[in-house]
């Protein structure tokens, strides 16, 4: 409630509230570990229970879902860029960089859709077996993530071009980091317990 | 879609409830035309961020569901009061049973656990509303028209039918088509958004804006069950939301979790609801331990005994409530060293449990106890409590759950733990602190009727229902035989007891309402001992004019002893505060639109809805509105008035 200033914290937690914030945001972040969590049992318990669709191994392909790890991974650390250029005061940096990692966010939901569109043309759809629609909503909500990940900064970004740095918006953008960083972890274990154990098993 | 399909028709009963919501609705809205007080509507209540405020809508709302769900009760009462009754048909009571036991839990006992922690938090750690007001706006209409939904659902489209568990297959699309599942599936859904934000907001409200001096240990009890309560939602409710989408996933776009065809696995619905509902059940008794500890504390004038031990056996009973869940299926036939696994789990919640109710009986030791309503209720719910805390554990024995599974005696045993512990606590903490939400008192001759006739009836109800489970009772069956005809009818009496209880117990509100005198102290009772007693009554809209520095867990004692008060002229400075704002009640009513689409499974509306729900967050994100300042002049004239001081004070 009070906005006292401290001088010797970054600009994002200068305020009381800007700090409270940031502290949700963390503990949103443990919820949304816990509802990941449960995806990634259900598709565990599921795994294998294809009945007569095709089975992941026919279907997976190391060099799209490598090329989509490298793009994500990528843009996790724009991410970190643009907030380092926030963190020494430069706006146009901070912009140039966030918006890069937009653009590398939504080339990862273009591989994406393609790799869903392409199973489903393949006959593994959400519906063809308990095994599809577990990893169809298991990586989908992934996706969805992203999807409000990239709606989300493009707010940010003009709400920086409108306002320049201030507490608010520095507090914004590093918290829109945070998302996008956590949704990248996400993705490393999405990447080796769907994508690399089904090519093998 | 044709007119009939839409609303539910052919039943006498529904006319009469229909007829009913028809009635009060244009009562409603005339009286509020009548007395010119739609603006007051908006501008007081459904645009407020102010936690109070907040807390009275979320109790208020509660107290509505605990009747709608009540006369469900009374309605499977009758049923079952006679062999082979006419009363409600199989159908019929299966959806009675349903919204009886999903309302009770997800719309009755955790809105009305969360109103108290609204009003009271805040102002026992010394903090002028929660870290997020706006959120917590948000929660309160998610509940509220999450609740909506569920409700309408008699009326209109038919309502959910496979039990508050939810089961598959049977809650599948093969078994259960129409629209009576999905709301209850959207229901949930829509009123969890808002309990995960609470969760989130009352963490970081408690672990960020405490009074100066009030460390953890300093907590008040309530505050510390509050804060653990919060720990579990956030970790439980995600599962919840979870198991629901995928049924809803299933239900409306044909996949294959819990299905029988496609290898899906029913039994992971199972699993998924309890891994969910047993942390749940903890979500309404901890912070109910929370609201009987105080009053202990308050009329038995002593410090509560074991303090640090209490607070640790809320953080055991918490860790605990996650690794149980199994044995709500012990039947389901995982074998016998899992089954044994979670017997052993189940069985050492009684441990730190019984810790707690030691605690109580130690500070209630040699003490002198004041014999209050709210301390009425709690003095009662120790021993009813444990009774179905006893026969939890029996339950817990795996190889003899295999006998009493699904039969009354797990009937009695929940509503044992369930009744004496969230209900009476609900009670007793509406009653105790009244006077700080409405300035006045209960009535105690009327508090003390209800009081008596609820215990008696709830005793009356329940009692018999062990043995009935004895005798081989099934829970959720419509008719009964004649061999358990003596004990069904003693516990149809006991129901419609505890019904007349309830009855009186609203008599009270509006008898006090209009004839108890108005509060002037802020220390209500006389025997506070934490800081929300230090605030005057009514208590500002800022709660505390200056916050006072703390270092026990009873800080007003030690504010009387050295003559403080939260009005401290020398330390005044302005206060900032939020602004009211009508974007959640839209947001949320969007939402609520975009979510009944979907029950009927009308995409595009839902789509459309959903988008409009997101262009509500967009314009939040771009709104800038930062609040305004009480200046010092106004507080100084708001404090002045609250404490009735004379002018060369
Ligand atoms: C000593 C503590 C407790 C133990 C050992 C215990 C044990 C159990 C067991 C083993 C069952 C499942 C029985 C069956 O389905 O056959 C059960 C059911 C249940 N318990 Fe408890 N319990 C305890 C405390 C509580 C508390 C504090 C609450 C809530 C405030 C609660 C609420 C419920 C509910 C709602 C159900 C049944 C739900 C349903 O099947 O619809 N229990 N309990
Ligand atoms: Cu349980």
């Amino acid at each position: 409630m009070s906005e006292n200033k401290t001088d010797a914290l970054p600009l994002e937690y200068s305020t009381h509230q800007g700090q409270m914030n940031i502290v949700g945001f963390w503990i949103f972040l443990a919820a949304e570990i816990a509802l990941f969590s449960t995806l990634f049992a259900t598709y565990a318990v599921l795994f294998g229970r294809t009945a007569d669709s095709p089975a992941p191994a026919e279907l997976f392909e190391a060099g799209t879902v490598l090329i989509m790890t490298f793009i994500l991974l990528t843009s996790s650390f724009t991410c970190g860029l643009a907030i380092h250029n926030m963190r020494e005061g430069s706006l146009k940096g901070l912009m140039v960089w966030l918006a890069l990692t937009l653009v590398l966010g939504l080339s990862f939901l273009g591989f994406e859709i393609y790799e869903f569109v392409h199973y489903v043309s393949e006959g593994a759809a959400l519906g063809s077996s308990a095994f599809w629609s577990g990893f169809f909503v298991l990586t989908g909500t992934h996706g969805v993530h992203v999807t409000l990940g990239i709606g989300w900064m493009i707010a940010i970004l003009i709400q920086l071009k409108q306002r320049g740095l201030t507490a608010v918006t520095t507090r914004k953008v590093f918290i829109v980091g945070l998302y996008w960083h956590f949704l990248d972890v996400i993705w490393i274990f999405i990447f080796t317990s769907v994508y690399m154990i089904g090519m093998v098993v | 879609m044709q007119l009939d399909e839409f609303f539910v028709t052919g039943e006498p009963l529904i006319y009469a409830g229909m007829v009913s919501i028809a009635l009060v609705s244009a009562t409603v809205i005339f009286l509020l035309t009548y007395f010119k007080r739609w603006k007051w509507l908006w501008q007081d209540w459904l645009t407020t961020v102010d936690h109070k405020k907040i807390g009275i809508m979320y109790i208020l709302s509660a107290l509505a569901m605990l009747f709608r769900g009540g006369v469900d009760a009374l309605m499977m009462r009758t049923q079952l009061a006679f062999p082979d009754m006419n009363f409600l048909n199989s159908q019929h009571y299966n959806e009675v049973f349903t919204t009886h036991g999903t309302i009770m839990i997800i719309f009755m006992a955790m809105p009305f656990l969360i109103g108290l922690m609204n009003i009271i938090v805040p102002l026992q750690i010394g903090a002028r509303d929660f870290a997020f007001p706006y959120l917590n706006a948000v929660s309160f209409w998610s509940f509220f028209f999450g609740a909506m939904l569920f409700n309408l659902s008699f009326v209109i489209g038919g309502a959910p039918d496979a039990g508050w568990t939810n089961y598959a297959p049977l809650a599948g699309s093969e078994l259960s088509p129409g629209p009576g599942i999905n709301f209850y599936l959207l229901g949930l859904q829509l009123a969890g958004i808002g309990t995960l934000a609470t969760g989130i907001n009352l963490m970081v409200t408690i672990l960020r804006m405490r009074a100066p001096g009030m460390t953890l240990m300093k907590m008040p009890i309530f505050t510390w069950s509050t804060l653990i309560t919060t720990f579990i939602i956030i970790f439980a409710f995600p599962i919840l939301t979870v198991a629901l989408a995928l049924m809803t996933i299933d239900r409306i776009f044909g996949s294959h979790f819990f299905t029988l065809t496609g290898e899906g696995l029913p039994m992971m619905w199972a699993n998924l609801f309890w891994m969910w509902g047993h942390p749940e059940v903890y979500i309404v008794i901890l912070p109910a331990f929370g609201i009987f500890s105080e009053i202990i504390a308050t009329f038995a004038q002593k410090q509560l005994f074991g303090y640090k031990t209490m607070v640790g056996a809320i953080v055991i009973i918490a860790g605990l409530s996650f690794v149980v869940w199994v044995h709500h299926f012990f039947t389901m036939g995982a074998g016998a060293f899992v089954n044994s696994v979670f017997s052993i789990t189940t069985m050492m919640i009684a441990i730190p449990t019984g810790v707690k109710i030691f605690n109580w009986l130690a500070t209630l030791y040699k003490s002198k106890i004041i014999f209050t309503t709210p301390m009425l209720w709690t003095l009662a719910f120790i021993p009813s409590f444990t009774i179905g805390g006893v026969t939890g554990v029996m339950l817990g024995m795996a190889a003899a759950d295999y006998q009493y599974h699904n039969s009354y005696f797990l009937v009695s045993h929940f509503h044992y733990v369930l009744i004496p512990g969230t209900v009476f606590a609900c009670f007793a903490g509406l009653i105790f602190w009244y006077p700080k939400m409405f300035g006045h008192k209960l009535n105690e001759r009327i508090g003390k009727w209800a009081f008596w006739l609820f215990l008696i009836g709830f005793h009356l109800c329940f009692f018999p229902q062990y043995f009935l489970g004895l005798d081989g009772m099934a829970r959720r069956i419509f008719t009964v035989g004649p061999e358990w005809f003596t004990l069904n009818f003693l516990s149809t009496i006991g129901a419609f007891v505890m019904g007349l209880g309830f009855i009186i117990f609203v008599h009270g509100i509006i008898y006090s309402f209009r004839f108890s005198p108005r509060d002037i102290e802020g220390d209500s009772w006389g025997y506070g001992r934490t800081l929300e007693w230090a605030t005057p009554t009514p208590i500002p809209k800022y709660n505390f004019a200056t916050v006072p520095e703390v270092d026990s867990h009873d800080a007003l004692i030690d504010m009387k002893e050295k003559g403080e008060t939260t009005f401290d002229r020398s330390k005044l400075k302005p206060i900032h505060m939020p602004s009211y704002t009508g974007q959640p009640f839209i947001m949320m009513a969007i939402l609520f639109f975009a979510s009944f689409a979907l029950v009927f499974e009308w995409i595009t509306l839902a789509v459309i809805g959903l988008i409009g729900a997101i262009v509500m967050m967009f314009i939040r994100s771009f709104d800038y509105d930062e609040g305004y300042h009480v200046e010092v002049d106004e507080i100084i004239e708001t404090e002045r008035k609250a404490r009735r001081m004379t002018d060369d004070e």
